[in-house]
């Protein structure tokens, strides 16, 4: 029973790593069409002008803020290392929720950043939130 | 009597190689002379001048060094983006002669980009404001703590919120107030979002308003709006040739991203150009409505505006002295009035490029000082790199792999071009050699 219950369970984990491992290739085409041409290929921003995505809170840290940012856009002032980013980031609303899933899980797990993968059902629970 | 003609050939075609390589080699020594590297290797430091010309790091400021004014003496004071100690000004001095500039002091409590010297005065910029200090015979600021406010209450937005400052000969002084927006769309970057109509922005920002320069307190109700249609000018100087102030603009960016149906990743990194001015009282060059198109020599309706890429401007806008390729960002106009530099660059106009970013994917590009011949009041040639390589790297795809950033510049005393990095704050001289 336990053999059988692992088993299964390393299957599911092999079944995510696959999604996974999916998502992150379609994040990145995401990402250069939509964000690269601020947050640069490197995800190293713009000095004074686009924030850097490179070990980044906003990236790594909570995931519904995440989510929103790309729903809602952002206008806020970001301080980072003492530089201040000023232009504002449009909302993104116009992606569906898988491929803000994907981008969201592709900048997560890049730019020297380590954390959860973004599911379409977050995006989804995210969005009908008004 | 054939081997003889054979051997002829094979002579014939030896020779031929031989000129061939001969004129190569003089092709690449004159690519040579006119571009050689003449610089302080031993900092590191690599740029690319035209010959003669030589470049040294006289020091390293923290803070984000933006703006410099060079004193009677060669002192120079430099803004800084980014408070320092508290402090937002500092003025750097060759005190032993050895080549390398110390801190004399530093003192003024706010951040910013514009700064200058005239008539025994140091101006200087917030984001808001306009400040002055008074200076002695050997133009050191009298009191740092108690500067007088002259303009007050200006626009700033998040973007383009710094203010470029200079002066006339006849006492006035010259501010941009940046717009603080791309292209004044209803949402700001955003995809396909409309242009507002009539662009509300402009009744106090996108465009150089002029004030007295020994006035205290004064708002926007004591100050005239010059200029406007300007999105945002860092590039500000007085050229005393023409009597006039030129201005080199910030275009719009973001073509692609907000109208892809119309721009392609390539036609967006190279447009709109970068414009250079010569502006009048009452100027209007466009901002927002339309962009200029230095490929095509001609103004462009905005795609916000009912523009598609293609339908030229039916209104009249100021006309370009230059246009440079697009997103080269000029963050400084400098014109030389020295005669230490050969005759060709007297009189000309310099610009500090700080380096594109909206060019992705493409290569980034700029990250050089320009120059344009000037005679007669006039650009008498094309532009050309006078300074290049600040990125101290053949290819930027993206800004952050450029080593240093010009933004910044002034001329001294003795004629030598000061040049300043807001990325690792280096602060070079270029000077003559004839070497």
């Amino acid at each position: 029973m336990f053999f059988l219950f692992s088993s299964f369970n390393l299957k599911a984990q092999q079944n995510g790593a696959i999604v996974k491992k999916m998502s992150l290739k379609r994040g990145q085409i995401v990402y250069n069409k939509y964000c690269m041409v601020c947050h640069q290929k490197d995800g190293g921003g713009v000095q004074n002008l686009n924030p850097p995505l490179i070990n980044s809170k906003y990236v790594s840290g909570n995931k519904m803020q995440l989510i929103n940012i790309v729903l809602k856009g952002m206008n806020e002032p970001v301080e980072i290392d003492g530089d201040t980013y000023s232009n504002p980031m449009p909302a993104q609303a116009f992606l569906t929720n898988e491929q803000i899933a994907d981008v969201l899980t592709f900048i997560r797990n890049n730019f020297e950043n380590k954390a959860s993968v973004v599911t379409v059902q977050e995006v989804k629970m995210q969005r009908s939130k008004k | 009597m054939q081997k003889l003609l054979y051997l002829y050939k094979q002579k014939l075609a030896l020779t031929t190689l031989i000129v061939v390589f001969f004129l190569l080699m003089v092709s690449f020594g004159k690519i040579n002379s006119n571009n050689t590297i003449n610089s302080d290797y031993s900092k590191g430091h690599k740029l690319i001048l035209p010959q003669g010309f030589s470049a040294l790091v006289i020091a390293e400021v923290k803070g984000r060094p933006r703006h410099i004014a060079a004193t009677v003496k060669g002192e120079l004071y430099v803004k800084l983006k980014n408070l320092v100690n508290g402090k937002g000004i500092v003025l750097l001095n060759d005190e032993n002669k050895d080549g390398d500039y110390e801190e004399v002091m530093a003192f003024g409590n706010f951040p910013g980009t514009g700064i200058t010297l005239k008539n025994g005065y140091l101006y200087a910029s917030s984001s808001t404001e306009v400040y002055r200090y008074k200076l002695d015979a050997d133009d050191r600021v009298i009191d740092t703590a108690k500067p007088e406010l002259i303009i007050t209450g200006l626009k700033a937005g998040r973007q383009h919120e710094t203010k470029s400052i200079v002066l006339d000969n006849e006492n006035n002084i010259y501010v941009n107030i940046g717009a603080y927006s791309n292209s004044c769309q209803e949402k700001d970057r955003g995809l396909e979002s409309k242009g507002m109509m009539p662009c509300p922005i402009l009744d106090s920002a996108g465009g150089i308003w002029k004030f007295k320069a020994d006035k205290l307190n004064q708002t926007y109700a004591d100050g005239i709006r010059y200029a406007t249609g300007l999105r945002n000018v860092m590039g500000l100087d007085w050229y005393t040739q023409t009597n006039s102030l030129y201005a080199a603009q910030h275009g719009r960016d973001n073509l692609n991203s907000s109208w892809p149906q119309f721009f392609d990743t390539k036609k967006s990194a190279e447009l709109p150009s970068e414009v250079m001015y010569q502006l009048k009282q009452g100027d209007n060059a466009g901002w927002p409505y339309v962009y200029y198109n230095h490929l095509e020599k001609k103004y462009i309706q905005a795609p916000e505006y009912g523009g598609n890429g293609k339908i030229e401007s039916k209104e009249k806008y100021a006309e370009p002295v230059v246009a440079f390729p697009g997103h080269l960002a000029p963050n400084a106009l400098l014109f030389y009035k020295g005669s230490h530099f050969p005759l060709r660059y007297r009189q000309g106009a310099f610009i500090a490029f700080h380096g594109s970013w909206n060019r992705a994917p493409e290569k980034q590009l700029g990250y050089f000082v320009a120059f344009v011949p000037f005679q007669n009041g006039k650009p008498s040639g094309d532009w050309e790199i006078f300074a290049d390589n600040f990125s101290e790297t053949a290819t930027v795809m993206a800004p952050r792999e450029a080593a240093h950033r010009p933004c910044g510049l002034a001329e001294t005393s003795d004629g030598s071009l000061i040049v300043t990095d807001d990325t690792k704050g280096t602060i070079y001289k270029i000077t003559y050699t004839g070497k």
